[in-house]
């Protein structure tokens, strides 16, 4: 692997990427103006509530959008190396169906309902190694009890002829890992893998992924909307609003100087053993639906610091410290005003700081004139 | 016969606020329906404030439901789609042939009010709400008619977090306005610990472990509390810890393990716990657990802290 150089290849070059979901008199933007790229052996965390565009953004990956939705504008680019490098957003359906499960490969969010109910386990894991691999019956099913004792599953020889309403809610987990693994990827991509899963076997799971990503240098996309997991797992983060990405960086950024108000608030209303006995942080509104989505910056209307220019104008990605980008115009103009880079990233914590204080603030006398 | 829940005891002081954790499938909501009498229990007793409720007649039972309320899960299908909020609130009253329409409006309003709603959203449906205002509607609807405790039944689980803080400072709010008593159940940890004095932990329908939240939090007694306890994300990712990741799925309940059921998961298992069912019992003042690592003089206390804390 490829891993251990300075410079890591890209794997995944998102460019500027929209979705929309066809309307019939409208357009509507699903995901709008998305850039994003996984190195070789990263993992990258996509963080955002529900409605925000993360799972759009991950079937689009693999080619496996809906039908009332497509991709108008932007790149998805895959590839182990630069020079075979493949444009996912151009590649037929015949195309996508060598690359999907073989080189790009994903773990849904729900165990129950994406796995075949009338297949075999033994048939639905090996299904990719004889279709991609070409192995035979025999040579897939030796490698399926192997990949079934790498997930974790005990058992391994028995399972193969089972049925997945046979299985528990974690087991049917390992079987959908074992057939994204199956092929040996260059990319995984998980979408709330663990959601529908209790504590101690989300646990379970995440030890196995990161067991795949620690040995075959694999590297993961990983969509939650829970920022607990994100940190422990990712390296990068990206946070997502209403289709936009409104904040990247390194899990330290993200979480102990965070920039964007969004981000701030999100993590602020997250009850911690440190904010026992005071009043959580709650962002007022709700996120708005498809079409409430303005031209301007889509946080500005739950933004307590929305300016004149937020409604107007979308502010762009721009750089806060090394690596770390956010969109928002206080904290651009800030950084310009500066003009200094490089203790951005020192202020940036007081800022943070100061964002909570007056957010409480605020909240508190919401709650009175109410 | 399945034992959802088996042999429970436990107790809400008056306004307080308990916390029920355990993974899907312990029991948890069982014992909440329980309590607020939508489920008969097959056996033992009861009581609110000291009378035995369970199995009391009709005219009585009516009597304990509007002291006691329910606020379920899902704020989506717990609301009939095809009323309008002002109707869903003013439900209970009606029912209760409590107050004239014109009382009846009014203390609609208010409560609107109380949960942060203004009156235009009396002419509304279910589906036009949010999740975060659909989920205050089922706890106005709850507190409609003036009760002392209601049993929350997973209320945020299926929000987003910062719509999951509004309805959380919600509660308290209101906990504190109207000196409510709550039961809250939960499978989320920072949650519950937010929210509880104390917190009972549940594993296959029995108790496990029961205390004070903060201490059950810092000292968790029970393996499987540990196991939990050490589960829950770090707050900063320079935090991050080593987890204790249990073996295994929980069992069938139908076919619960001989002695302590959660032996077939547990690190510290011996042969004790193959043949014999721990009971619940004081290891500290208001700290009780249900494991025999702590009732043996053979396995030291110190010793299982010394594993605890290797492992935490």
């Amino acid at each position: 692997m490829v891993g251990n150089q300075v410079e890591r290849q890209k794997i995944l070059d998102i460019r500027n990427l929209r979705i929309e979901l066809k309307g019939r008199r409208e357009r509507l933007a699903v995901v709008d103006g998305v850039s994003l790229s996984v190195s070789q052996g990263e993992t990258l965390g996509i963080v955002g509530e529900s409605g925000c565009g993360k799972s759009v953004l991950s079937l689009s990956m693999l080619g496996l959008l809906p039908k009332a939705m497509e991709i108008n504008g932007g790149e998805i680019w895959y590839g182990e190396r630069e020079d075979e490098a493949q444009p996912l957003h151009l590649l037929k359906p015949k195309e996508l169906r060598k690359i999907r499960g073989r080189e790009v490969a994903m773990v849904f969010q729900d165990p129950m309902s994406s796995l075949n109910n009338s297949l075999t386990i033994g048939y639905q894991v090996t299904e990719g190694l004889r279709l991609h691999l070409g192995y035979s019956r025999q040579e897939a099913a030796a490698q399926a009890i192997e990949l079934f004792r790498k997930v974790g599953l005990a058992r391994p020889e028995k399972l193969l002829k089972e049925y997945p309403h046979q299985l528990s809610g974690g087991m049917r987990q390992r079987v959908m890992i074992a057939i994204a693994i199956a092929c040996n990827p260059g990319l995984l991509i998980a979408d709330e893998p663990t959601t529908a899963l209790d504590v101690t076997i989300q646990a379970q799971i995440l030890e196995v992924m990161r067991q795949i990503r620690d040995q075959d240098g694999t590297s993961i996309v990983l969509i939650s909307h829970d920022l607990g997991l994100i940190a422990e797992m990712c390296d990068r983060i990206a946070v997502m609003y209403a289709g936009r990405i409104v904040e990247e960086g390194s899990v330290a950024d993200i979480f102990d100087r965070p920039r964007h108000p969004y981000t701030i608030g999100l993590l602020n209303s997250i009850p911690s053993p440190s904010h026992k006995g005071h009043r959580l942080h709650s962002i007022p509104g709700a996120v708005p639906a498809l079409h409430e989505r303005s031209v301007g910056c889509n946080f500005a209307p739950r933004c307590q610091y929305a300016m004149e220019c937020c409604r107007i104008e979308q502010p762009k990605l721009s750089p806060v410290g090394f690596g770390h980008t956010t969109s928002c115009f206080l904290v651009v103009e800030e950084g310009v005003r500066k003009g200094d880079n490089r203790n951005t990233a020192d202020r940036a914590e007081g800022t943070g700081e100061v964002l909570y204080e007056t957010s409480v603030a605020a909240e508190g006398t919401g709650a009175a004139s109410r | 016969m399945l034992r959802a829940v088996d042999g429970v005891s436990v107790s809400i002081r008056k306004g307080e606020t308990l916390g029920l954790v355990g993974e899907s499938g312990c029991g948890k909501s069982t014992l909440g329906q329980i309590t607020a009498r939508l489920l008969e229990p097959t056996g033992g007793g009861l009581f609110y404030k000291g009378e035995d409720i369970a199995g009391s007649g009709s005219r009585n039972q009516q009597d304990l439901r509007r002291r006691i309320q329910y606020v379920f899960q899902d704020p989506f299908t717990s609301l009939n789609p095809r009323f309008k909020i002002g109707r869903l609130l003013e439900e209970p009253l009606k029912l209760n042939r409590l107050g004239k329409a014109a009382e009846r409006w009014s203390k609609v309003s208010d409560m609107l009010e109380s949960i942060g709603l203004d009156e235009s959203y009396r002419n509304r449906y279910a589906h036009e709400l949010s999740g975060g205002q659909r989920q205050r509607i089922g706890i106005a609807r709850a507190l409609m008619l003036n009760p002392e405790f209601l049993v929350l039944d997973e209320p945020v689980s299926a929000l987003d977090v910062s719509v999951q803080a509004q309805v959380l400072n919600l509660l308290k709010d209101l906990q504190q306005e109207l000196s409510l008593t709550y039961l809250f159940i939960s499978h989320d940890l920072n949650v519950v610990h937010y929210m509880s004095d104390r917190v009972a932990v549940m594993y296959l329908g029995k108790i496990v472990e029961i205390g004070e939240m903060e201490e059950v939090y810092a000292h968790p007694l029970h393996p499987y509390t540990q196991a939990l306890v050490s589960s829950i994300p770090a707050e900063r990712a320079a935090q991050k810890r080593e987890r204790i990741v249990l073996q295994g799925d929980l069992p069938d309940p139908s076919a619960i393990p001989s002695g302590c059921a959660f032996r077939t998961r547990c690190m510290h298992a011996h042969d004790r716990c193959f043949s014999e069912t721990p009971t619940l019992a004081d290891v500290r003042e208001g700290h009780a657990v249900s494991c025999h690592l702590w009732s043996e003089e053979s396995y030291s206390v110190n010793e299982i802290k010394e594993v605890r804390t290797a492992s935490l």
